[in-house]
Formats: structure tokens, C-alpha cells, sequence
């Protein structure tokens, strides 16, 4: 049992960094119908934007931990999403009105930049993030050992699931997003400036993906530049679990995807954790291709 | 006048929809299009609309030239449409959708007073304003669409159809709350198959066949006009 719910954590906590990624592709699918094949690059270059920003500025010495990784969070969030902003206005408004392959191609292209730009500044070889800033306290939960930034990191990706899930809920831009999600003509007849809407989703995406690397970065402490190939492909697949284009569909495909591999590595085989994020998909593509809330976007395509 | 429209061409790729037409609009106004199933009726609204990028010609609004004007900045100037097949944003609620029609407002009074005077024309919404809207039949979806137009407080209110596919009672019913509309002050163009009711409330009526303008007269004249009787009004009568 013990065994049980330590996974069962892990993959929530995991699943969490899953989720966070996921929205990025959901909500950019959403309003375009595209797949942003770059974004598990824009969580790469969070993770590696953190290093240096961590390392560069001393943060940790100055400020101490937690000011220290909300500080860096705030700024990572806030970069990467500039840089989403740019590959939208870049690789993907141009061919707004090409034939969607136009845009598939343009998405894989921007994906290879990302990554051989990073192994150009940074090298191609695993970077480590200084190991000693954070705490590696152990707490006991009615009778089980849990590492504490296990559950700082899972509180932390639950916020930020909670602050979009307001945002698009309850406030007139989240409105306008969803409005522009179903039917972009009629929401540019509301007076909704669509081209903004699309851009704000390319900044709210990749911010949350961006701080998603830097969760990796911080708690796993090695970062290559290939790793959002696989994260990106297990948030892909944890999108369609959910239903591709619904936000609440994301979230909660991500958490169950990590719990699901988490428990398949612990009773299964570690040798097959990868390939069960896969057979997942592989299900789901023939029991249910919607996904687990995806009547929604089966109604509007 | 308040809306000109000149020589105006629209083109669908390689095909040209319009072909260079003539259009005017006064303030206080009903003006009802006419035309058979793609004569360019829709198309007209919606370059009015900023939807479709024109390919000659012009579309003054006063003096501003809507056709350089993005559609979000066109809404902004008060100028706004119920389009063809409703287009409800299904998922939302009916509130939600109303409250998105008052998106380039900002004085929440005014917003308030829009969505009460909106409750009253359309008492159904009311009930169903926690309701998502794809789950309305489609009158109310229709009345829905036109709520919605008319939350920015529009001078301009373009209807595309807004009796398509509802029973003659509802489509009575919709005709009576347009003309309320248009004693509230909003000039209306009306797009409509059903032509007899749009003539007896329109001011005036251009009829339109394959992308030109071929009539243009006050309503009283086309619904005596014994071309519009025999192609729109199913023989005299
Ligand atoms: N998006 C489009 N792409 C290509 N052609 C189009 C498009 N929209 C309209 N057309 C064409 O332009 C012409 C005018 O269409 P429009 O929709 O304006 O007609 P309409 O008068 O509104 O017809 P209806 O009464 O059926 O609504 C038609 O020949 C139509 O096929
Ligand atoms: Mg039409």
C-alpha cells in the first residue's frame, strides 16, 4: 500500500508538469485547430532559461529559496512567453490562410530551430541545476514519507491550473477565447480583436510550458535539449486523453496520465513506463477519440 | 445618409460575388435586400462587416471608410450583425453569448441597461440566461443572435435571414421586435427570403440577382412591382 500511494503522488506531481504542457497544446488547438509541434521546445527552453537566470543572478544567496524560485518563475513565465509570441507572429500568422500542412510543416521547422538553437548556446550535452538550493525534506503524511518539493511541485502546477481556469471562465478575455475557440468569425462580429485573442494564447501557453520546464529543471536537476521531445510527446497524448481543445479536458488527462504511468512503471515494469504513455493514447484514439471530455469539441467541429 | 455603399466588388477567390454595386442607407431606416439563394446578399453584409476583404469600390459609414477597417473596428463604430445561421456560441451560456455582444463596451451601466432592454424584448432568454445556448431550439437561438447584435447599442443593426427555418408565428413575432427595434432608434438591413413581410416593413428594398443590384424603390413600389411579385412573392395576390 505504501508502495501504492508514494507512486500515486509521484504521478500526480508528474502528471502536473504533464498537464501544464498539455494546455499549451489544447488551447493553441483550440483556436487554430493547429498542433503547435514547438511547444515541448518552449518547455525546453524554460527549463534551460532558468538555468541561467539561476545561476547568473545568485537569486537563491540573495533572497532565499522561495522568493527566489517565484522571482524566477515570474521571469521565465514571462520570457518564454514572448517567445511564443514571436514564433505565432513568425512561423504561424503568415500561413493563416494556407492550407493547414502549411502550418504542420512550418510547426516542425520552428521545432528544429528551437532545438538546434539551444544546442548551439547552451551544447548539446545534459546541464545540471545546482542541486544544494532546494530543500530535501521529507515529510510524514498519515504514515508516509513524501518528499516535500514533491508537493510544492504538484501545489504549484494546481495554482496555475486553477488561476487559467478562472481566467477563461470568468473574466470577459477568457470569454473572448473561448468565443473565438468556437467560431472566429462570429467572434470578430462581437468586436473581439481575434488576431490578439490567438496571440494571448500563444503567450499563455507557452508561459505555463515554459514553467513547467523550469519545475523539471529544479526537481529532476538535468536538462537536455531534447527533453521536451518527450514531455511534449506525453502532453500531446495527455491532451487527446482529455479531449484536445477543451482546458479542463487537459488538466485533468495530464494528472491521470502521470498517475496511470506511474503505477504501470511500479507494477508493470520501469522498462515499459514510456511505452504505457503510448498504449494509453493508442486506447483512447479506438475506444473513445473525443476523449474523456471531448463531447464539447465533438459538437463544434 | 448614414451608410453609401459605391461600385462595390467583392471576390471569392478567381469568382467575383459581387459585381460592383450601389447601396445607400438613411438614418432611422428599414432596408430590406431581396434576392434568390447566392445572388450576393450575405456577401453584402458581411463586407459591411469586415468579414470579406472587398476587391473594389467603397463602404462609407458617415465619412469613415469601413472597407480599410478591420471587423473588430468596425463593431467599435456601432455597426453590428445577426449572421446568417445564428452562429450562437454553442458552448457558452446564453448570458455569456449577450454579455460578448457588449464586448467593446466598457460602462457597465450601459451594459446592464442593453441586456434588461434585451430581457424585455426577448422574456425567453431571461429564463434561459444560465442555459448553454446549443442546447436552445432555434427561434430562441435566433432571437439569441439578434439580442446579442444589439448589446453594443448599435446605430447599424445588420439581420442576415432572421426568420429562416422558424414557424410563421415566431417569424411574425421576430418581425415585430425588429421594427420595435427600429423605433428604439437602430436603423436596420434586413436580409430576408421571406419577402412580403420584409417589404411590408421596410422603408425601402433592393432586390439583387447574381451579384448585381437589379431594383432598388421604396417597399410600397416593389410590393406592387409585378417582376418582384412574380420572382418573390409567388404570383399576384
Ligand atoms: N466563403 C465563400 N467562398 C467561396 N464562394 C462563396 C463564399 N461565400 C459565398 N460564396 C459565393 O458567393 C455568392 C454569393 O453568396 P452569398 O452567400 O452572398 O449569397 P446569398 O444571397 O446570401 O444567398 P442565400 O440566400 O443562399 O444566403 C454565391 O455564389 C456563393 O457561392
Ligand atoms: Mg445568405
Amino acid at each position: 500500500m505504501e508502495e501504492f500511494f508514494q507512486q500515486l503522488t509521484n504521478g500526480l506531481a508528474v502528471g502536473g508538469i504533464y498537464a501544464l504542457i498539455a494546455l499549451g497544446y489544447t488551447m493553441v488547438y483550440g483556436v487554430l485547430k493547429l498542433i503547435n509541434f514547438a511547444h515541448g521546445d518552449l518547455f525546453t527552453i524554460g527549463a534551460y532559461l532558468g538555468l541561467t537566470l539561476l545561476v547568473s543572478m545568485g537569486l537563491f544567496d540573495k533572497i532565499g529559496p522561495l522568493p527566489a524560485v517565484i522571482l524566477l518563475a515570474v521571469m521565465v513565465m514571462i520570457l518564454v512567453a514572448i517567445i511564443g509570441a514571436i514564433l505565432e507572429r513568425v512561423a504561424y500568422r503568415p500561413l493563416r490562410q494556407s492550407p493547414r500542412l502549411s502550418a504542420v510543416v512550418s510547426a516542425l521547422g520552428a521545432s528544429i530551430f528551437f532545438q538546434n538553437a539551444i544546442m548551439a548556446i547552451y551544447s548539446p550535452k545534459f546541464l545540471v541545476y545546482p542541486h544544494d538550493i532546494l530543500p530535501k525534506t521529507v515529510i510524514n503524511i498519515m504514515g508516509l514519507d513524501i518528499p516535500v518539493m514533491r508537493i510544492i511541485m504538484f501545489l504549484t502546477s494546481l495554482v496555475l491550473m486553477l488561476a487559467l481556469y478562472f481566467f477563461i471562465q470568468k473574466t470577459k478575455i477568457g470569454t473572448a477565447i473561448r468565443a473565438a475557440a468556437i467560431d472566429q468569425g462570429a467572434a470578430k462580429l462581437m468586436g473581439i480583436n481575434v488576431d490578439r485573442v490567438i496571440m494571448l494564447v500563444f503567450c499563455i501557453g507557452p508561459a505555463l510550458g515554459g514553467a513547467a520546464g523550469l519545475m523539471v529543471g529544479l526537481y529532476y536537476g538535468q536538462i537536455n535539449f531534447s527533453m521536451g521531445w518527450m514531455y511534449g510527446l506525453k502532453a500531446f497524448t495527455a491532451a487527446i486523453l482529455g479531449g484536445i481543445g477543451n482546458i479542463p479536458g487537459a488538466m485533468v488527462g495530464g494528472l491521470l496520465l502521470g498517475v496511470i504511468e506511474a503505477l504501470g512503471a511500479a507494477y508493470i515494469s520501469i522498462a515499459w513506463k514510456d511505452a504505457i504513455a503510448f498504449c494509453v493514447l493508442i486506447l483512447i484514439l479506438i475506444v473513445r477519440p473525443t476523449g474523456l471530455l471531448g463531447e464539447r469539441v465533438a459538437e463544434k467541429v | 445618409m448614414l451608410l453609401k455603399i459605391e461600385n462595390l466588388r467583392v471576390n471569392y477567390g478567381n469568382v467575383e460575388a459581387l459585381h460592383g454595386i450601389n447601396l445607400e442607407v438613411n438614418e432611422g431606416e428599414i432596408v430590406t435586400i431581396l434576392g434568390a439563394n447566392g445572388a450576393g446578399k450575405s456577401t453584402t453584409l458581411n463586407a459591411i462587416s469586415g468579414l470579406v476583404n472587398i476587391t473594389g469600390g467603397g463602404i462609407f459609414f458617415q465619412d469613415k471608410a469601413l472597407h480599410k477597417l478591420p471587423a473588430h473596428e468596425i463593431v467599435k463604430l456601432k455597426i453590428t450583425q445577426s449572421p446568417e445561421g445564428r452562429r450562437v456560441f454553442t458552448t457558452l451560456t446564453v448570458q455569456e453569448n449577450l454579455m460578448l455582444g457588449a464586448f467593446t463596451s466598457i460602462n457597465s451601466e450601459r451594459i446592464q441597461k442593453s441586456l434588461k432592454w434585451i430581457y424585455t424584448l426577448f422574456p425567453r432568454l431571461e429564463e434561459r440566461r444560465r442555459q448553454l445556448s446549443g442546447t436552445l431550439s432555434g427561434g430562441e437561438q435566433q432571437m439569441l443572435a439578434i439580442g446579442r447584435a444589439l448589446m453594443a447599442n448599435p446605430k447599424i443593426l445588420l439581420l442576415d435571414e432572421p426568420s429562416l427555418g422558424l414557424a410563421p408565428i415566431l417569424v411574425k413575432s421576430i418581425f415585430d421586435t425588429v421594427k420595435e427595434i427600429n423605433r428604439a432608434g437602430v436603423t436596420v438591413i434586413l436580409v430576408e427570403q421571406n419577402a412580403k413581410a420584409a417589404l411590408k416593413l421596410a422603408n425601402r428594398g433592393y432586390v439583387m440577382e447574381v451579384g448585381n443590384i437589379v431594383l432598388a424603390d421604396t417597399a410600397a413600389n416593389l410590393l406592387q412591382n409585378e417582376q418582384v411579385q412574380q420572382a418573390y412573392l409567388g404570383g399576384g395576390h
